[in-house]
C-alpha cells in the first residue's frame, strides 16, 4: 500500500531554526541566480536578441533551489521545457547558458540545442527537454545505471502537472517503483499546462495522489517555500540513496510570466488577481523576510548576493554576446559518436 | 498567381480575397464543421485558447465545447480517441501541435489508425484527420522543427498532405476531413502568416492530385510544402537568366501523383526534387526512383535531390539557415542540372 508522508508545508512556518544559516544562504543564492538569469533572459528576448522559444521559470525558484541544495554533484537530474532554473541551480555555468540562448558555439549545446535543451553532464544535468514527460523515464535509466554500477548517486526528475497526463510519466513511475530505483519524482505543480488549468486536465486536486497508483510514497509541499521544499527533498533523496526506493514530491507553485515568453496575461486564461496573489508570496521575498527576522542573514548580506549575482550575469551576457557563432562547416558535428 | 486560376477552376462563382495560411485553414475547418455535424476537434489548448498557432481561433464560440475539446497532454490517448470515434462514424480532427510529438503516439497512428480498415476486412473506415505543424525556420530546435512526412508516407493506409500556401491549406484540410481515411495535414510553421487569394466558400482539393505551380521547359522542380514558394522564387531568378523552370507541387505526398511529374519530365528532361526533410530516405529518393523507372530515356541528367543534411535540426539561426534548403540552393541545383546536359 502506498502511504503519504507527512505534509511538509505544515512545518514550513517554523523556518530556519534547525537548518544552518549556510543552507538558508545557499537556497537564497540559488534562487537569486535563477531570478536574475531569467529576468535578464526575458529582457534579451523582448529586445529581439534571442531566437527560438523561452519558457521562463520565475516564480518557481524555490523548487529548483530546494531540491538541488539536497543533491551532490554526481546526482543526476532530468528537466523540462522550463529548464533554466534547474540548470542554474544544479550549477551549470551562466556563461554557457546565455551563450546557448544566443546560439553561440560556446553555448552549453554548442549552439545546437537552445533554451529547451540545455544540459551539462559534468554537473549531472541530463538535459532540459522539448517533449513533455520525456525526462521521466530517462531519470529512471540514470538511477538504474547508478545502482548497476554500485554507486550511491540518485536521480531526480522534474515535471509539471500537465506532464503527469502523459504515458511516459506513468510508465516511468511504475518502472522506478517495480525496480525499486533511487529516483525522486518532483512535480512542479504550477496549476497550468500551457493555458489549461489543472482542473480541466485532471480530476485530482493533488498530483501526489498519482504516486499511490505505483506504490510510491509522496509528500506535498509549499512550492513557494524553499525551506519546505528542501526539507522534503533531503528526506526523499536520503531515502532513495539508502535504498528506500522512489518517492514523489509535489510542490505547489506558480509561474509569474506567460507559458512562453514574457508578455504576461495576453490571454485571459488566468486572472490578474490570481497572479497578484501568488506574486505576493514571492519565494525570494519569503526567504529574505524570514532570514532577516530570525537573524540568519542581514539585509546587507542578502543585498550583496544580489549585487554579486548581477555582476556575474552581466559578465556572462557580455561573454555570450562576444562569443563566435557556430561554423556552418561543422553542421554534422556530433550527429554520431566516434 | 496560379492559385487564383486554380481557385476559379474549383469554384467559378467564388469571391476570392487574400487570406493568411492560418486563417484559411481555420475557415476551411469551420466550414467543414458546419457541413458535417460529425466533425469535432480535439487537442491541447485548441478550444479555450484557440491553439498555440491560433489555428482554432473562434471555433469554440461557434461550435461549443461538445465539438471543440481541450484534452490533457496525452497524445497517445488523443489519437486513440480519434481512431475509436472515427470507427464509430464520427469525423475527428485531432491536433498534434508540433509534428515532432507524433513520436509519443506513433503506435496509434501507424499500427491502429492506418491498419484498422485493412485488418477488419474492410468493415470499418477511419475518417480521422490529424493536423500538425511541421518544419524548421523558427529557431525551435531539434524537437520542434522536423518534417517527418517520409515516416508517414511509408505507411500503407495513411494519407499525408503538405499545403504549400493559404489556398491549399484550406482546400486540402476540407478534403482531408471529407476523406474516409486517416489523413495527416502537415501545416508549415513558417507559412502560417503568409497569404494568397482564397475563395470564401468551401472547396476541396482532390487528394493525390499534383498541381503545376509554374510552367517551364528547361527543368522540372518538384517541391514539397514550403519549398514550393522557394522554388517559385528560384524560378523568377532563373527566368532572368533565360532559364524556364517548371514547378510541381504534389500537394499530397501519399498518395503521390507521379503522372503529372512524368509528363513534365518528358518535356523538360531534367528534374530536381526539393524538400525540407533530411535527404537520406526522404521522399526525394522515392520520387527520383519512380522517375528513373518511368522516364529514364527522357532524362538528360540524373535526378537531383535537395534536402537537409543528415543531422537533427540545429538551433543556432546561422546553422538552421545553412540546414534548410532555400531558393539559392534550388537555383544552383537547376544550374548544375543544365550544365550536365
Ligand atoms: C509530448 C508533448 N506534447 C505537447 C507539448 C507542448 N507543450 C509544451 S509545454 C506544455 C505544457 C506543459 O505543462 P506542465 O507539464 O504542467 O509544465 P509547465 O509548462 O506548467 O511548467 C505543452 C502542452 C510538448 N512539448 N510535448
Amino acid at each position: 500500500m502506498a502511504q503519504r508522508a507527512s505534509t511538509a508545508s505544515e512545518e514550513s512556518a517554523q523556518v530556519s531554526k534547525d537548518l544552518s544559516a549556510q543552507v538558508i544562504k545557499d537556497l537564497h543564492e540559488r534562487m537569486v541566480r535563477i531570478r536574475l538569469f531569467e529576468t535578464e533572459a526575458g529582457k534579451l528576448m523582448e529586445a529581439g536578441k534571442l531566437p527560438g522559444f523561452l519558457h521562463l521559470y520565475v516564480g518557481q525558484e524555490a523548487v529548483a533551489a530546494g531540491v538541488m541544495a539536497a543533491l551532490r554533484d554526481d546526482d543526476q537530474i532530468t528537466s523540462t521545457h522550463r529548464g533554466h532554473g534547474h540548470a542554474v541551480a544544479k550549477g551549470v555555468g551562466l556563461r554557457e547558458m546565455y551563450a546557448e540562448l544566443y546560439g553561440r558555439v560556446t553555448g552549453a549545446c554548442l549552439g545546437r540545442g537552445g533554451s529547451m535543451h540545455i544540459n551539462d553532464v559534468t554537473r549531472g544535468m541530463l538535459g532540459a527537454n522539448g517533449i513533455v514527460g520525456a525526462g521521466v523515464p530517462i531519470a529512471v535509466g540514470a538511477a538504474f545505471a547508478a545502482r548497476y554500477k554500485g554507486e550511491d548517486s540518485v536521480a531526480v526528475t522534474f515535471f509539471g502537472d500537465g506532464a503527469t497526463n502523459i504515458g511516459a510519466f506513468h510508465e516511468g513511475a511504475n518502472m522506478a517503483a517495480i525496480l525499486d530505483l533511487p529516483v525522486v519524482f518532483v512535480c512542479e505543480n504550477n496549476g497550468y499546462a500551457e493555458f489549461t488549468p489543472q482542473s480541466k486536465h485532471m480530476l485530482l486536486t493533488d498530483v501526489a495522489d498519482r504516486a499511490a497508483a505505483y506504490g510510491m510514497p509522496s509528500v506535498i509541499v509549499d512550492g513557494m517555500d524553499a525551506v519546505a521544499v528542501h526539507r522534503a527533498a533531503v528526506e526523499a533523496v536520503e531515502r532513495a540513496r539508502s535504498g528506500g526506493g522512489p518517492m514523489m514530491i509535489e510542490a505547489k507553485t506558480y509561474r509569474f510570466f506567460d507559458h512562453q515568453g514574457v508578455k504576461g496575461l495576453r490571454h485571459p486564461y488566468r486572472s490578474d488577481d490570481e497572479v497578484a496573489e501568488w506574486k505576493a508570496r514571492d519565494p525570494i521575498d519569503l526567504i529574505e523576510t524570514r532570514a532577516v527576522a530570525d537573524g540568519t542573514a542581514t539585509r546587507a548580506e542578502l543585498d550583496d548576493t544580489w549585487q554579486r549575482t548581477r555582476d556575474e550575469i552581466a559578465e556572462a551576457i557580455a561573454y555570450a554576446e562576444a562569443s563566435p557563432l557556430p561554423d556552418t562547416a561543422d553542421l554534422l558535428l556530433n550527429v554520431y559518436s566516434g | 498567381m496560379t492559385t487564383l486560376t486554380e481557385a476559379q477552376a474549383v469554384a467559378p462563382n467564388s469571391t476570392a480575397r487574400k487570406l493568411s495560411y492560418v486563417k484559411a485553414f481555420n475557415e476551411g475547418l469551420a466550414q467543414a464543421m458546419r457541413e458535417d455535424e460529425n466533425v469535432f476537434v480535439a487537442g491541447e489548448d485548441v478550444a479555450g485558447y484557440g491553439g498555440v498557432f491560433r489555428m482554432f481561433d473562434n471555433l469554440l464560440d461557434e461550435f461549443g465545447p461538445r465539438r471543440m475539446i481541450d484534452t490533457p497532454i496525452s497524445e497517445a490517448a488523443l489519437v486513440g480517441l480519434g481512431v475509436g470515434a472515427a470507427a464509430r462514424g464520427l469525423r475527428p480532427v485531432v491536433d498534434l501541435m508540433f509534428m515532432d510529438f507524433i513520436g509519443v503516439c506513433l503506435d496509434q497512428i501507424v499500427n491502429q489508425a492506418a491498419k484498422m480498415k485493412y485488418m477488419f476486412g474492410g468493415s470499418v473506415s477511419v475518417p480521422l484527420t490529424i493536423t500538425t505543424a511541421s518544419g524548421a525556420g523558427l529557431g525551435a530546435a531539434a524537437q520542434h522543427s522536423q518534417s517527418l512526412e517520409a515516416w508517414l508516407a511509408h505507411v500503407p493506409g495513411l494519407k499525408v498532405v503538405m499545403p504549400s500556401d493559404a489556398y491549399t491549406a484550406k482546400g486540402l484540410t476540407v478534403s482531408a476531413i471529407r476523406d474516409d481515411n486517416p489523413v495527416v495535414v502537415m501545416l508549415n510553421k513558417v507559412l502560417l502568416g503568409s497569404s494568397c487569394e482564397v475563395p470564401e466558400e468551401i472547396y476541396g482539393i482532390p487528394l493525390g492530385q499534383a498541381h503545376t505551380a509554374r510552367h517551364g521547359s528547361d527543368v522540372t522542380v518538384i517541391a514539397l510544402g514550403r519549398m514550393v514558394g522557394e522554388a517559385l522564387a528560384a524560378a523568377d531568378e532563373l527566368a532572368a537568366e533565360g532559364v524556364e523552370i517548371e514547378v510541381i507541387d504534389p500537394r499530397t505526398v501519399q498518395p503521390l501523383d507521379t503522372e503529372t511529374m512524368f509528363t513534365s519530365v518528358r518535356r523538360t528532361n531534367r528534374v530536381l526534387v526539393v524538400h525540407e526533410a533530411v535527404t537520406f530516405g526522404g521522399l526525394g529518393a522515392e520520387i527520383a526512383a519512380q522517375i528513373q523507372d518511368a522516364a529514364f530515356d527522357y532524362l538528360d541528367a540524373p535526378v537531383l535531390r535537395i534536402g537537409a543534411p543528415f543531422s537533427p535540426v540545429p538551433f543556432s539561426p546561422v546553422l538552421e539557415k545553412a540546414y534548410v534548403p532555400d531558393r539559392d540552393r534550388i537555383a544552383q541545383g537547376c544550374r548544375r542540372l543544365l550544365e550536365r546536359s
